[in-house]
């Protein structure tokens, strides 16, 4: 019982150490995130059913692929990952940790025979000084070592590179733990804000209030565009507020794309803009067929107005730039519902620029559209990650790491000597090629000791 | 001018790839020599068009598909070089250098025009991640190129056709190892040019990472190349299963830098 107890446990810890694991873990990785770059994710049901029928619906919900980053099955490959990666070092650090700190310093024959770059050869003189100087030199100061008879000298350069792999597999989990704190502390959200406004709540997707423990506030929201018409930058002027004072250093900070803002934690990003019904006025001019003169009439959106006459006027919507929906006319225009007593409502669109299309609608009242002082809001992206720096401390560990795994190599050299007769052995853990060059140089400049 | 100078590394691509094709079929050293000089005048040029540009957009000539092909195919030009110095095979330029000129033909089917740069690009970080991006795929290219190769070979062991062809191909060995050297060097370059992505995506759109079809597909190459990495640390897995392995991972990468773009929409479908 016990016996079969340690084999099933033996069993399943050889399973996390191997490599084939490892592989298949990667690969499944790999063909499984195709999925979330085929099938949408995180759009709404309704979305969905558009393009796919009921049952496929069902189906992919219950695989939970609308949101496949986040689901119990993508999840689990990568525990398993981490999970493969801390038994594959522990089972292979100690030995590495051997060979870097405890090195073999003695070449005795089965070391010899293991080696692929051996050389015999005969020195004149004292050989042991000679190449001990040499060594330090070309390669290392050498450790020394005496046996009967023999004295053996090794010398090595970089052999900490060989951590390099663990200090790579730690960093894959040091970004994973700075992943989960940024998922159970941190949230991602968004707020819209018009100008000369403040606000203090932000919204998380599904629509979760998240108030925060100042305000922030729309100075000014611009965009400017490039010749070609083309938008070349958007800036928001934001101002904090706490306790109903302005945060020192945090007055009228320019926010623009790639150049965040951030307060406590919590960092502010440009993200979308567009136009605010709120405190905007549009200017129009009304007169009697005919009559001249006429009134001066500033009105809000949606509020109905009452001219003389009993006739009522309302702004439904306007642009700045009619382009956009009609090419063939230019400027602001805004759509109204004009009611005059005993008619029927009429809508209909007044240009700035194209003060005809009025005259040929005829009606009673001729309407001139003076534009609008229009105000903009700002679209904020918010976001509060106290795991980014965690994740960020493993990015770096692992350019470090992959720094010592791929472009540095252990390089170890020994030479025994024993009555003027030399035996030089070498090897490199990356580069075979390169080090054997290396090697038959060095030896060349020691058979040319005198 | 610009569209001069693209033409003139096009049409000096083109004569390299006729040479080492007619390399292919009847090397001589002198032949070699002659196609390794055009390839290189033609990447003088290349330089020269990619400065030209840089200084005439006033931004990192890498933001629409007729540059970043261009930039692309530069690249793979100036890995090949830099491999073709280290191990002296000419005959491998007769499978990259196709590669280079195939992607300047399909950079010059698209507008070449000037565009002003999107806000979402203007960013310190456009230089370093895209430089370092394409010095990655550039590496897989050319490892793709060695592994084409290693399969042709390893049939011409198989059906014992030792004829003129074989001969003049590389041994499989040097192929294997060509095929690991631009791994360890495509690796690390993928792995930093993801890092780099995370961080310039956490100062634009305040998320290091969001599972936009760009990232997913740059994270699905690397974990390819991580499994081929891995693999090779097992005996069976060099040679053959290596090759077609990179041979995958090129076409996954080629995904992650073309299709990404044409096929899906995200935040990184820049066209």
């Amino acid at each position: 019982m016990s016996t079969n107890k340690r084999n099933f446990v033996e069993s399943l810890w050889d399973f996390f150490c191997s490599l084939k694991l490892s592989i298949s873990l990667l690969i499944g990785l790999a063909l499984t995130s195709i999925i979330g770059t085929v099938v949408p994710q995180g759009s709404i049901p309704p979305e969905y059913l558009q393009t796919i029928s009921e049952s496929k619906f069902k189906l992919y919900q219950s695989l939970s692929f609308f949101d496949m980053y986040h689901s119990w099955w993508f999840m689990l490959l990568l525990y398993l990952l981490t999970v493969n990666l801390v038994s594959c070092s522990i089972k292979r650090l100690p030995r590495v940790w051997k060979m870097v700190f405890e090195p073999q310093l003695v070449m005795d024959e089965g070391l010899e025979k293991s080696l692929s770059l051996t050389h015999e050869f005969k020195i004149s003189g004292d050989a042991v000084t000679k190449l001990k100087d040499f060594l330090a030199s070309a390669v290392a100061t050498p450790v020394v070592t005496e046996t009967d008879g023999s004295t053996h000298l090794f010398a090595q350069k970089t052999p900490w590179c060989r951590l390099g792999v663990y200090v790579v597999h730690l960093s894959i989990i040091i970004i994973f733990i700075g992943a989960l704190i940024g998922s159970f502390f941190g949230y991602k959200a968004m707020v819209n804000i018009p100008e000369g406004m403040a606000v203090d709540t932000v919204y998380a997707p599904g629509d979760k209030a998240i108030k925060l423990d100042f305000a922030v506030k729309l100075e000014k929201f611009s965009v400017s565009y490039y010749n070609t018409g083309a938008p070349k930058e958007f800036k928001s002027i934001l101002t904090l507020i706490e306790n109903g004072q302005p945060v020192k250093g945090y007055e009228k900070v320019p926010v623009i794309v790639n150049d965040p803002l951030s307060y406590k934690g919590i960092t502010f990003y440009q993200s979308s803009y567009g136009q605010s019904g709120e405190g905007s006025l549009y200017h129009f001019n009304v007169s009697r067929r005919g009559g001249s003169g006429g009134a001066q009439l500033d009105l809000k959106k949606g509020e109905q107005v009452t001219l003389n006459g009993g006739a009522t006027l309302e702004v439904l919507e306007a642009t700045q730039d009619v382009r956009q929906f009609m090419p063939e006319f230019s400027g602001p225009a805004a759509k109204v519902l004009l009611k005059m007593p005993g008619k029927a409502p009429a809508s209909f669109i007044v240009f700035k620029n194209h003060p005809e299309i009025e005259e040929q609608r005829k009606g009673e009242l001729v309407l001139e559209y003076a534009g609008a002082d229009e105000k903009l809001y700002t679209g904020l992206q918010v976001a509060k990650d106290p795991g980014v720096w965690i994740v960020w401390l493993g990015c770096a560990l692992m350019t470090i790491g992959i720094y010592m795994a791929f472009f540095l190599s252990h390089n170890r050299v020994w030479i025994r000597i024993s009555n003027g007769r030399v035996v030089m052995g070498g090897t490199a853990s990356k580069n075979p090629a390169a080090f054997e060059s290396k090697f038959e140089a060095l030896v060349e400049k020691v058979k040319a000791l005198k | 001018m610009n569209a001069t100078l693209f033409y003139v590394t096009f049409a000096l691509y083109m004569s390299a790839t006729a040479a080492y094709l007619v390399y292919l079929a009847k090397p001589s050293e002198s032949l070699g020599k002659y196609a390794r000089c055009l390839l290189a005048s033609g990447f003088v040029v290349h330089i020269v068009f990619t400065i030209h540009r840089y200084v005439v957009a006033g931004h990192t000539p890498i933001t629409n598909l007729h540059e970043s092909l261009s930039f692309f195919s530069m690249a793979v030009v100036g890995v090949f070089i830099f491999i073709e110095r280290r191990f002296k095979i000419p005959v491998l330029g007769s499978f990259v250098t196709p590669v280079a000129l195939a992607l300047m033909g399909v950079s010059s089917l698209f507008p070449s025009a000037f565009a002003p740069l999107n806000p979402a690009l203007k960013s310190k970080w456009l230089v370093f991640h895209t430089v370092v991006a394409f010095l990655g795929y550039a590496s897989f290219a050319v490892a793709f190129g060695a592994a084409i190769i290693y399969l042709m070979q390893e049939r011409f062991l198989k059906k014992k056709k030792l004829g003129g062809l074989f001969q003049r191909l590389p041994s499989l060995n040097t192929l294997d190892e060509i095929n690991y050297r631009c791994l360890t060097f495509g690796f690390p370059l993928l792995t930093v040019a993801i890092i780099s992505g995370a961080i310039w995506a956490e100062t634009a759109w305040g998320t290091y990472w969001s599972w936009d079809p760009k990232e997913t597909w740059s994270l699905i190459t690397w974990f390819v190349y991580a499994a081929l990495l891995h693999g090779r640390l097992t005996t069976g897995w060099r040679g053959k299963k290596a090759a077609i392995l990179a041979i995958i991972g090129f076409f996954v990468m080629l995904f992650t830098f073309l299709g990404v773009n044409l096929l899906m929409t995200g935040l990184h479908s820049y066209k």
